[in-house]
């Protein structure tokens, strides 16, 4: 029957994180919806051209839900099946974002994250396990993760970076 | 994890994996082997191989075995971070060689060892190198991870339990003691993950999985995912077992909408509109919250709401309209995926006087948003245009200016369909409707709506005022397009010329020409058109252009192939096939899309299944091909003791009547059971076929049949009194086992009407003033009667259809609304194969007065028609 799910613990179809082009820099699908590495990319292809003009969080496409986050230059996306619960595929994503968050210490952008692509590899391995959600709590993933202790001096951090943070704090400030 | 190639990197648009390659990559892995191991070396190596797989590179197993070697030498080093690594990569590249297990000794000794850390890494690695075969090996280690008190150990080894149970379901489900121990983990994902794997061990097992989910509705839980899981598997439940809402798993769900997880509540709202039959009262808790959901800042809770309201309006729009002002909120929403659903979920709620806000605003941005959502537009426009008939010119601007906009195959059909729904709903919308549609096959890349809509031109164009101009476009298919295209542009082209006669030399030209297309159903069909316009005959023009063939397509396969078995003189007689049944209510389903497939099964097979089962009994062969059989009659009321039902097969010369009989006393077996039937009026009873013994809730049949009186062949209409026969015997209820005496004994059934809806058959005439002049005025008949008892015409064209048995032509059947007068056609086969065709002039005047004209290739079929009302 259409609209009732079948009770089971595979919940995410994949996870992406694209940058500004809409290049891959991680990927992981965890079923059959799209087999083929080329049709993988066609579906990257049509979902970054959706979405990476709208700021708009969720999105119908090509009969997936879709939810998605945009940080300067890097898309964070999570996707399931259109019936499945909305929210829970949200606490996914947000914790994905927040665990990333974490790691490179507020500075979510392409390069550094590249840096440190091998513990984004780890913590998308902790968040979700052959589309069964593991953990939703960032703090939580980070505590499975060992990290290097390596720090990155605020001479590394890029204008956009700075300017961005800068935005969010004047956006903080309006909205106290 | 600093590369330390700086200026590389800045060219490389800052990636600087833009350069590796896979062949240097796996050289590099040699260095595994080194000794002392380098783990920031190696862990940038590993790093560097699941980011070639991750982009989709493929790794050949020669070269994934070699790695796997090289790798086992890196368990030596206890870095955190390059053992993390290699878990994901052997996780990573499991599935491409065949030699995986050589890591297995190591994994097992880390998922046993005393780093936490890597505990739960090690279970989930060591179960995606694990088959079947090597599960039993393991089998001990993953009881007692699956009861580990460290969190993510448990699930970790929960999850890969799952990810196991469809290669090794029985092996998995030995331990369902330790996963049903963890199902009170006080951990939130320990909990989700147990439950989960819980239902699906259990789920082949109903009464083990209600008593689960009745356990933990009392218990409640922890965890809101796993409430989430709960609730899906508490409203499988209930669909399945398709009782009331009155039970406790309907109760827990709604309970959950009192939540304090928004996830929670969700699930339980979404279970419930999903529900089949669920009351307006029962939606209106969860409509509550869906509201409080689309007034959130947040995007993601919005959608969920607005999609979920969506639902509730298809199929109880009231139920949502309390929502309106807070949808109205959402017509503006940058997401547009949002706007799109409140937008839609309006035009099923709101008012006609909205109609052309709400379709201003959509159309705005009908290119930002998806496929999916267009078709939902158009899905809601057609619901629309049923509603509000007002509407239709200006939901037709909507719809053409959407079909030449880009979109998918589901999104053109859909609006296709629509706009067919409106042209054939309303005769002023069908010129501008049309000239769309031709509009639109002029570049239209889907073979099979050009086909459907060629074949509407050709059956509405003719009879526009201006046909001429729907020649260039169907003719411009016939040059441009493939065969299946050309085919049906041929056939339409014909029609055109069968019926407009100053057309018909240039429509003999264009069929000329396509005589010598290449396709040979394309040229076949030319050849054939060209030489029957040639002939110039309205009766050859209506019998094989216009009107077709009516029998059933199986039918005539079965007697064509009985024909060819026995060599016969006679030539094949096309009246002894069977007719195609036609489906009852199929035009409303063009226009709601939403609520097709429900009936699939077509009274055609119903009436094959008939035939097939009457062939079968000697006692009938003589009577001939089954013309028509009726709806069945219910002869008994549905709760006494015996219920009987009666289908009545009329034959060429007889009626079969067919009784169903039901015993529902179970302790009674019935011998013998026969329904005898006293005839009037000339009918004649010739035989009865008795059902030997029915038994306690086991269907029996028994047949009577008729015979229909050859002195006066115009005495068609009689009632038979049924009163069934049968011995009795007394049984056990238990055993079944009956006495050896019983005694006879009857049962008074209510008698059956024979009609002259029973010598009818209806069928389909496409064009029905040609078959009017096809038929001609030898055996016309005229009466005029005033039908006292109905008082709209609405209701006499309904009851005229009833007495006469014969289909309605051209939508004839609807009366348009405040009108005072109105005409019926109708069209139908007479028992014994001769067509016979009515007009019904309606007028509204004090009751309906009623002029009816028939027609027929047989004068006693003509004078049973017009003596079937009054």
């Amino acid at each position: 029957m259409e609209g009732v799910l079948e009770p089971s613990l595979y919940t995410v179809k994949a996870i992406l994180i694209l940058d500004n082009d809409g290049e891959r820099l991680l990927a992981k699908y965890y079923d059959d919806t799209y087999p083929t590495v080329r049709e993988q990319k066609a579906f990257e292809k049509n979902l970054f051209n959706k979405t990476h003009k709208s700021d708009s969080e969720i999105a119908l496409l090509e009969g997936l839900t879709v939810v998605y986050k945009g940080n300067v230059d890097l898309f964070f996306y999570v996707i399931g099946s259109a019936h499945e619960n909305e929210l829970m595929l949200m606490s996914v994503l947000t914790c994905v974002y927040d665990s990333v968050n974490l790691l490179l210490r507020k500075n979510v952008e392409k390069r550094i994250l590249l840096r440190n692509i091998d513990s984004v590899f780890l913590i998308i391995d902790e968040i979700v396990d052959g589309g069964v959600i593991m953990q939703v709590d960032g703090c939580n993933v980070l505590d499975q993760i060992a990290t290097r202790g390596d720090d990155i001096p605020l001479t590394e951090q890029t204008i956009s970076q700075v300017l961005q943070s800068a935005k969010d704090q004047i956006k903080w400030s309006l909205l106290k | 994890m600093p590369i330390g190639r700086k200026d590389k990197d800045e060219e490389g648009g800052g990636n600087p994996f833009s350069y590796i390659e896979r062949t240097a990559v796996l050289q590099e892995a040699r260095i595994f082997q080194q000794t002392p191991i380098n783990p920031r070396k190696c862990c940038e190596i590993l790093t560097k191989i699941i980011y070639l797989i991750n982009q989709g590179e493929v790794i050949s197993t020669t070269e994934a075995t070699e790695t796997f070697f090289a790798m086992t030498k890196l368990f030596q080093s206890s870095d955190v971070i390059m053992r993390r690594m290699c878990y994901l990569t052997i996780k990573e590249m499991s599935k491409m060689t065949e030699n995986a297990f050589i890591v297995t000794q190591s994994l097992t000794k880390d998922m046993n060892g005393r780093e936490d850390i890597f505990r739960a890494a090690a279970v989930r690695a060591l179960c995606a190198i694990t088959d079947s075969s090597t599960l039993q090996g393991i089998e001990r280690y993953m009881k007692q991870a699956i009861v580990d008190k460290v969190p993510s150990v448990s699930s970790a080894a929960l999850v890969s339990s799952f990810h196991l149970s469809k290669g090794a379901h029985d092996v998995v489900k030995r331990w369902i003691n330790e996963v049903q121990e963890s199902c009170s983990n006080d951990n939130i994902m320990v909990q989700y993950h147990a439950l989960g794997l819980l239902y699906h061990l259990r789920k082949k097992d109903r009464l083990a999985t209600s008593k689960m989910v009745a356990k933990f509705m009392k218990s409640g839980l922890k965890s809101p995912f796993a409430y989430c899981m709960l609730i899906r598997i508490a409203s499988k439940l209930l669909e399945e077992e398709d009782s009331g809402h009155d039970s406790p798993a309907f109760d827990f769900i709604e309970s959950c909408l009192r939540n304090k997880h928004e996830l929670v509540i969700y699930e339980a709202a979404s279970a419930i509109v999903n529900m089949p039959n669920c009351t307006a009262r029962e939606l209106a808790p969860a409509v509550s919250v869906l509201q409080g959901f689309i007034s959130s800042p947040k995007p993601s809770m919005r959608y969920a709401g607005a999609k979920t309201l969506s639902k509730v309006a298809m199929k109880h729009p009231s139920a949502v309209t309390a929502c309106n002002l807070d949808l109205e909120n959402l017509i503006t929403d940058v997401n547009r995926s949002i706007a799109t659903l409140a937008i839609t979920t309006l035009l099923k709620t709101g008012s006609e006087s909205s109609v052309d806000r709400l379709m201003k605003q959509i159309t705005s941005f009908m290119s930002e948003i998806s496929d999916e959502f267009k078709v939902v537009v158009v899905r809601a426009i057609s619901a629309l245009c049923q509603k509000y008939p007002r509407k239709h010119a200006v939901m037709m601007n909507y719809l053409s200016s959407m079909l030449r906009d880009e979109g998918g195959f589901d999104y053109k059909k859909a609006i296709v369909e629509c706009i067919i729904a409106i042209l054939e709903e309303s005769p002023e919308s069908k010129e501008s409707g049309l000239s769309h549609l031709c509009e639109f096959i002029e570049d239209c890349e889907h073979t099979v709506l050009a086909t459907k809509i060629i074949h509407l031109l050709g059956r509405e164009g003719p009879k526009t005022l201006n046909p001429s101009k729907y020649i260039r476009f169907i003719y411009n298919r016939v040059i441009l397009e493939d065969e299946a295209v050309r085919a049906a542009a041929v056939s339409a082209l014909a029609r055109f010329g069968a019926q407009c006669e100053d057309l018909l030399p240039s429509i003999l030209s264009l069929l000329h020409h396509s005589m010598m297309d290449e396709d040979d159903e394309v040229r076949d069909r030319a050849t054939f058109y060209y030489h029957t316009l040639a002939q110039k005959q309205k009766v050859l023009n209506s019998a094989y252009i216009l009107n077709g063939l009516t029998v059933s397509l199986s039918g005539l396969e079965r007697c064509l192939q009985n024909y060819l078995k026995e060599v016969s003189e006679e030539p094949f007689n096309m009246k002894s096939v069977p007719l195609q049944a036609i489906a009852t209510e199929e035009t409303k389903t063009a226009i709601a899309p939403t609520v097709r497939k429900t009936k699939e099964k077509t009274p055609a097979s119903r009436q094959e299944m008939y035939a097939e089962q009457l062939s079968r009994i000697p006692e009938f062969k003589v009577l001939g091909n089954l013309f028509k059989s009726s709806e069945a009659l219910e002869l008994t009321e549905t709760e006494t003791e015996y219920v009987v039902r009666c289908v009545k097969h009329t034959f060429d010369k007889h009626i079969v009547l067919q009784f169903d009989c039901t015993n529902t006393l179970n302790d009674q077996i019935l011998e013998n059971v026969t329904v005898q039937v006293e005839a009037g009026d000339g009918f004649e009873v010739i035989a009865y076929v008795p059902c030997l013994c029915l038994k306690y809730n086991q269907p029996g049949v028994t047949y009577a049949c008729v015979a229909i009186p050859e002195e006066d062949p115009t005495e068609v209409t009689t009632t038979l009194s049924c009163v069934m026969k049968f011995v009795v015997k007394d049984c056990d209820p238990n055993t079944g086992e009956a006495d050896d005496d019983g005694y006879e004994d009857e049962y008074p059934l209510e008698d059956v009407d024979i009609t002259v809806a029973d010598h009818v058959h209806k069928v389909i005439k496409p064009n029905f003033g040609a078959a009017w002049e096809e038929v001609g005025d030898e055996n016309e008949l005229e009466d005029t009667y005033a039908l006292s008892t109905v008082n709209t015409l609405q209701d006499a064209v309904k009851n005229i259809v009833k007495y006469l048995g014969m289909q309605a032509c051209d939508r004839s059947d609807n009366v348009p609304e405040g009108k005072s007068a109105h005409t019926l056609t109708l069209a139908g086969v007479y028992r014994g194969g001769h067509s016979v065709l009515a007009r019904a002039k309606l007028v509204l005047k004090d009751g309906v007065t009623m002029q009816l004209t028939v027609r027929s290739s047989d004068d006693v079929a003509a004078q049973v028609i017009t003596s079937a009302v009054g």
